[in-house]
C-alpha cells in the first residue's frame, strides 16, 4: 500500500504514519529525524509526477488533517489543515459567496497540502493565478521536528518570505500542517460558452487573439477533435462531431463587463473561423458545458487501458506548431494522442493513450512524452505548468536550469533541511541512474541522450 | 474458482478520484480504506500474496456501495470486483456462513423475525432501553439491537396473489417480496402495489418467488445467489409479466445482474437476461404513470437519502425526487452528499460494526442539518441503519419508504375527490 501515486512509478515505503493533529506529525517527523530515515509528505497521492511515492522511506499521511479551523470572512482568509480536499473547501466557501482561486482537475480529492507542495493551478488559473498567489502564510513542521511558521492571516510580511519558496517545494522543505489562505469574492457574473472550430489552428489563433486583444478570461480550454469524438462516444455529449477542436471560454466579473466582453470574443471567434457558438444562458446550462470539458479525461481513460497525462507549457504563439510536433511524435511511437488544456496560458495536457500490457509500450510512450517535453523546452516553455517535477521529470531539469541554477535551489533547500531526508531524489536531477525506479533510469538515459 | 477479472483490474488507473466518493476512506482516511487501494490489495492477491486477515480486513470493510463507480473516470466495475474477490476469498475461507443460511430459505427466515417480534412484543426490548442495558451493551450487539425491525403489518399478500387494477389497466407486472422486506416492511409492498393499482397496473405476486440472493453474492456465496436466481427466473417466468417491479434498491440492483451471474449457464442464461431487462425500480414504472395518479397534500419537510444500490449500481436519482415534487405541501430539502451510504450496506452493519456506526455517523450529521420532518428513502437496510441513526443523536422523526409517502398522498388525493 502507498506504494503509489497517480503517476507511473512505485516504490514501497518503509512504513506509513498517518498523524491526526500538527503536534503527532511533529513527533512523526522527530522521530524520523532520530533514526535518521527520509520521509515523504503525502496527501490524497492524486499526484502524476510520483511526488508522494518513497522508496524505502517513511510516508507520513496528512490525508487526516482535514479541519477547516477558521473562515474569516472579513479579512478574506482561511486557517486549514493540510489535508482539507480543495472541493470541500470550495462547498464550505460558497455559502459566504466567498472561493479560492486554484480548482485543479483532481480538486474532488486532492488535499490543499498537496496543491501546496505541487503549486497547483486548474483552469481558473488563468485569471487567479496558481497556488503560490493564494498562501498567506503557513505552518511547517522542519526536517528536525521543530515547528515553524510563516506569513499569516495578514497579507503584508516584513524581512523575508519564505512563503511562496515552500509552495512548490514539493515536501522538500517540511511538512505543512497548516496554512493561511487568500480568499476571494465570488464574481458577480459569470458568463461561459463553447466555440466549435474547424481545426486546432484556428481555435488556437482565437485563443491568441483573445488574450491580444487584452481580455484575460477567467478560463480558456481548449479541446481536440480526438477529445471531442471520444467525450461524444463515451457520454453522448452530443457536440459536433465534425468539430476540429472546441474553445470553451468563461468570463468573470461584474454583469456589464461580462456581457461587454462576451460579445467582443464571439466577434473574434467568428472573425477566427468558429463554426458554431453556444453560449449558456443559466447556471445549468453552464454546468452542461463544464461538464462537457470535464468529461473529456474520463472519455479518454476509457479508450485505453492506460494513458500518460503530460503537463507542459509553451508560450501562446508557439502553440498551433507544438501541437502539431506532438502529433507528429505520437505517430512515430504508434501512440493515440488527445489534447484537452488549459490554453488561456500555454499549458498542455497531451494525453498518450496506450496499453502497459503490451511489453515495450510504456517505455515507448515515456520516450514520447520526453520528446514531446523537449519540444516544450525549446519553444522557451516550461517543463510543468501545475503537476510538479517529483520523479517524472527531475532528469530533465536540465535541460532548463544550468548547474548554478540547480546550485542555487540545493542551497535554500539545504537550509530548511540540512539532512536531505525531505521527499529526497525528487525536483533534482540524480547523479547516477536510480536504483529504485526503472522508469526513472530510463528517463535518465533520454536527459542524457537529448541534453545539448 | 472465481476471482477478480485481471482486465477489470487493469482499468483502474490509480488516478485517487474515488476517494473521496468512498465512505470508509472519508472517515478513515486511510488509502487502505479506499477503492483504489482495495482494488491493489485484489491485484496483490491475484499474485499470489496470502490472504492474512491483516490484509483481508481492508476488504471486508468495504462497503460495496459502489459510490466509487460513479467517480470513476475509467469505468472500473468496482462492484463485480469486490464480489468476485468476496466469492474468492470465501471459496477458500467461508466468513458469515450462518447469515447467508439464515437468508437462503424464507422459512428459516421467517422464524428468526418471529423471535426478533417476540423480543418486542414480550416488552423485554422495551425493558432493556428503560432499564439503559441496551446503551450498555458491547458494541456489535448493541448495534445488532438497535437495528431490529419495528412491528410492522404484514404484506396482504404474502402468499402470493394478484392486485387488480383500479383504473383502466395499462399494464400487468411482477412484485418481488424479497427477504427483510417481506418480513419486516409488508406494509410498504402494499403501498407499493396499492399505488400501481391506482395508476392501472396489475400487480402479481408469484407464490413461488424467493430472496433475490444480494446478500449471497454480495457475501461471496456466488452459488447459493445463482440457485435464488434460477428459482426466481422460473417464478417470475411463469407470471407472464411485462415487468418485474423491486421496491428495495438492493434487490432491484441485483436483479438487474442476473444475466451476469447466470450467463455461464446455458440453460439459463438467456431467460436471466430477460429478467434483469424486465426488472425496474418502483419509482421507474410509477413515475411515467404518475399522471393517473391524484396526488393529495402532505405538509411535511423530508429529506431523501438515495440508497447507495439505487443512485450508483442503478443510476436512479432523478425518479425517486420527481415523485416527491408531485406531492403538494412536501417540501423536499436536499441534504450535503445525499448519495454518500449511510453504513447499512446488506449486511455490514452486523459484520463491520465500528465502521458502520462511524459511516452512520458522518451521514447522521447532513442529515440532522436539513431539520427533517421525516427521512424518506427506498430501501429496507437503510430504513433500519437511519432510524437507528436518528435514535443515536436523538432525532424523534419517523424514516418513510417512498413508496409509503407516495401511498399516503394518493390517498389524501382520493379523499379529496370523494
Amino acid at each position: 500500500m502507498y506504494e503509489y501515486d497517480a503517476g507511473f512509478d512505485r516504490a514501497t515505503p518503509a512504513l506509513v504514519a498517518a498523524p491526526g493533529t500538527a503536534a503527532e506529525t511533529a513527533a512523526v517527523v522527530a522521530a524520523c529525524a532520530r533514526a535518521e530515515v527520509p520521509l515523504v509528505a503525502r496527501g490524497a497521492g492524486t499526484g502524476l509526477a510520483g511526488g508522494a511515492i518513497a522508496p524505502g522511506g517513511v510516508v507520513v499521511s496528512t490525508a487526516r488533517l482535514r479541519r477547516i479551523l477558521e473562515i474569516d470572512t472579513e479579512s478574506r482568509a482561511a486557517l486549514v489543515e493540510p489535508g482539507v480536499v480543495n472541493l470541500a473547501l470550495a462547498d464550505a466557501l460558497a455559502p459566504h459567496g466567498l472561493l479560492f482561486g486554484p480548482d485543479p482537475a483532481s480538486q474532488r480529492c486532492s488535499t490543499i497540502g498537496g496543491n501546496i507542495g505541487n503549486n497547483a493551478g486548474g483552469p481558473h488559473a488563468l485569471r487567479y493565478g496558481s497556488v503560490v498567489q493564494h498562501v498567506l502564510g503557513l505552518e511547517l513542521i522542519l526536517a528536525d521536528g521543530t515547528p515553524c511558521a510563516m506569513g499569516g492571516r495578514a497579507p503584508d510580511r516584513a524581512g523575508y518570505d519564505p512563503t511562496p519558496f515552500v509552495v512548490g517545494a514539493e515536501g522538500t522543505v517540511g511538512i505543512v500542517t497548516k496554512a493561511w489562505l487568500r480568499l476571494l469574492p465570488r464574481p458577480e457574473a459569470v458568463r461561459t460558452f463553447l466555440a466549435f472550430f474547424a481545426d486546432v489552428e484556428s481555435g488556437a489563433e482565437a485563443a491568441t487573439a483573445i488574450i491580444a486583444e487584452g481580455i484575460i478570461p477567467a478560463a480558456l480550454e481548449m479541446m481536440d477533435a480526438p477529445t471531442i469524438r471520444a467525450v461524444n462516444a463515451a457520454f453522448e455529449a452530443h457536440l459536433p462531431a465534425d468539430a476540429g477542436s472546441l474553445l470553451l471560454v468563461e468570463l468573470e466579473g461584474p454583469a456589464e463587463e461580462c456581457e461587454a466582453r462576451h460579445e467582443r470574443i464571439v466577434a473574434i471567434c467568428r472573425r477566427g473561423g468558429a463554426t458554431d457558438i453556444k453560449a449558456a444562458a443559466n447556471e445549468e446550462e453552464r454546468a452542461l458545458l463544464w461538464k462537457a470539458r470535464k468529461l473529456g479525461y474520463p472519455a479518454l481513460a476509457r479508450l485505453a487501458p492506460n494513458n500518460y497525462l503530460m503537463d507542459g507549457v509553451v508560450p501562446r504563439t508557439k502553440l498551433p506548431e507544438t501541437l502539431r510536433q506532438v502529433a507528429v511524435i505520437a505517430e512515430r511511437y504508434g501512440l493515440l494522442v488527445a489534447n484537452m488544456f488549459h490554453i488561456g496560458d500555454g499549458n498542455l495536457h497531451p494525453t498518450l493513450l496506450f496499453d502497459a500490457a503490451v511489453p515495450g509500450t510504456t517505455e515507448k510512450a515515456i520516450e514520447a512524452s520526453a520528446l514531446i517535453l523537449k519540444h516544450c523546452v525549446e519553444v522557451g516553455g516550461a517543463l510543468s505548468g501545475e503537476h510538479g517535477i517529483g520523479v517524472e521529470k527531475n532528469q530533465f531539469m536540465r535541460w532548463v536550469f544550468s548547474d548554478a541554477d540547480l546550485d542555487t535551489m540545493h542551497r535554500v533547500r539545504d537550509a530548511f533541511d540540512p539532512s536531505g531526508r525531505m521527499n529526497p531524489g525528487k525536483i533534482f536531477p540524480t547523479d547516477e541512474p536510480p536504483r529504485e525506479l526503472p522508469l526513472e533510469r530510463l528517463k535518465f538515459r533520454f536527459a542524457e541522450d537529448m541534453w545539448v | 474458482m472465481p476471482q477478480p477479472a485481471t482486465e477489470d483490474l487493469r482499468k483502474c488507473i490509480h488516478c485517487g478520484m474515488c476517494l473521496e466518493a468512498c465512505p470508509t476512506y472519508r472517515v478513515s482516511g486511510l488509502e487502505t480504506e479506499s477503492p483504489r487501494g482495495r482494488i491493489h490489495l485484489m491485484q496483490a492477491l491475484l499474485d499470489g500474496r496470502p490472504a492474512t486477515p491483516d490484509l483481508t480486513i481492508h476488504l471486508d470493510r468495504c462497503l460495496a456501495c459502489r459510490a466509487c463507480e460513479t467517480a470513476c473516470p475509467s469505468a472500473v466495475p468496482y462492484g463485480r470486483l469486490i464480489e468476485s474477490t468476496r466469492a474468492m476469498l470465501q471459496e477458500r475461507k467461508p466468513a458469515n456462513p450462518w447469515l447467508l443460511w439464515l437468508f437462503g430459505h424464507p422459512s428459516r427466515l421467517r422464524r428468526a423475525f418471529g423471535l426478533l417480534s417476540l423480543y418486542e412484543r414480550s416488552g423485554l426490548r422495551r425493558l432493556l432501553h428503560r432499564t439503559g442495558v441496551a446503551s450498555r451493551l458491547p458494541q456489535r450487539l448493541r448495534m445488532a439491537e438497535g437495528l431490529v425491525p419495528q412491528m410492522r403489518p404484514r404484506f396482504s399478500r404474502d402468499s402470493g396473489g394478484v392486485v387488480m387494477p383500479r383504473a383502466p389497466m395499462r399494464a400487468r407486472v411482477g412484485l418481488l417480496t424479497g427477504c427483510v422486506m417481506r418480513e419486516s416492511f409488508g406494509d410498504v409492498h402494499d403501498a407499493a402495489a396499492a399505488l400501481l393499482s391506482r395508476a392501472g397496473v396489475e400487480v402479481v405476486i408469484p407464490p413461488r418467488q424467493v430472496c433475490c440472493g444480494a446478500l449471497h453474492a454480495h457475501g461471496g456465496d456466488l452459488q447459493g445467489a445463482r440457485e435464488l436466481a434460477r428459482t426466481n427466473v422460473m417464478a417470475f417466468s411463469e407470471a407472464a409479466v411485462s415487468a418485474i417491479v423491486v421496491d428495495s434498491a438492493g434487490c432491484g440492483a441485483h436483479m438487474k445482474h442476473y444475466g451476469e451471474l447466470l450467463a455461464d449457464d446455458p440453460e439459463w442464461a438467456d431467460r436471466a437476461n430477460l429478467l434483469a431487462d424486465k426488472t425496474k425500480d418502483l419509482s421507474e414504472i410509477l413515475l411515467p404513470l404518475a399522471g393517473q395518479l391524484r396526488f393529495g397534500p402532505l405538509p411535511l419537510r423530508v429529506t431523501y437519502q438515495d440508497p447507495c444500490h439505487l443512485a450508483h449500481a442503478q443510476g436512479i436519482r432523478a425518479e425517486p425526487r420527481a415523485l416527491l415534487r408531485l406531492i403538494p405541501g412536501l417540501e423536499l430539502v436536499e441534504m450535503r452528499e445525499a448519495d454518500r451510504c449511510c453504513g447499512s450496506a446488506g449486511i455490514y452493519n452486523l459484520t463491520q460494526p465500528e465502521f458502520s456506526e462511524r459511516v452512520l455517523d458522518l451521514k447522521m450529521a447532513d442529515v440532522v442539518a436539513t431539520r427533517p420532518q421525516a427521512v424518506v428513502t427506498a430501501n429496507p437496510g437503510c430504513m433500519l441503519q437511519l432510524r437507528y441513526g436518528l435514535e443515536r443523536v436523538g432525532l424523534d422523526v419517523p424514516v418513510y419508504h417512498l413508496a409509503e409517502v407516495l401511498e399516503s398522498s394518493a390517498l389524501a388525493g382520493d379523499e379529496l375527490r370523494r
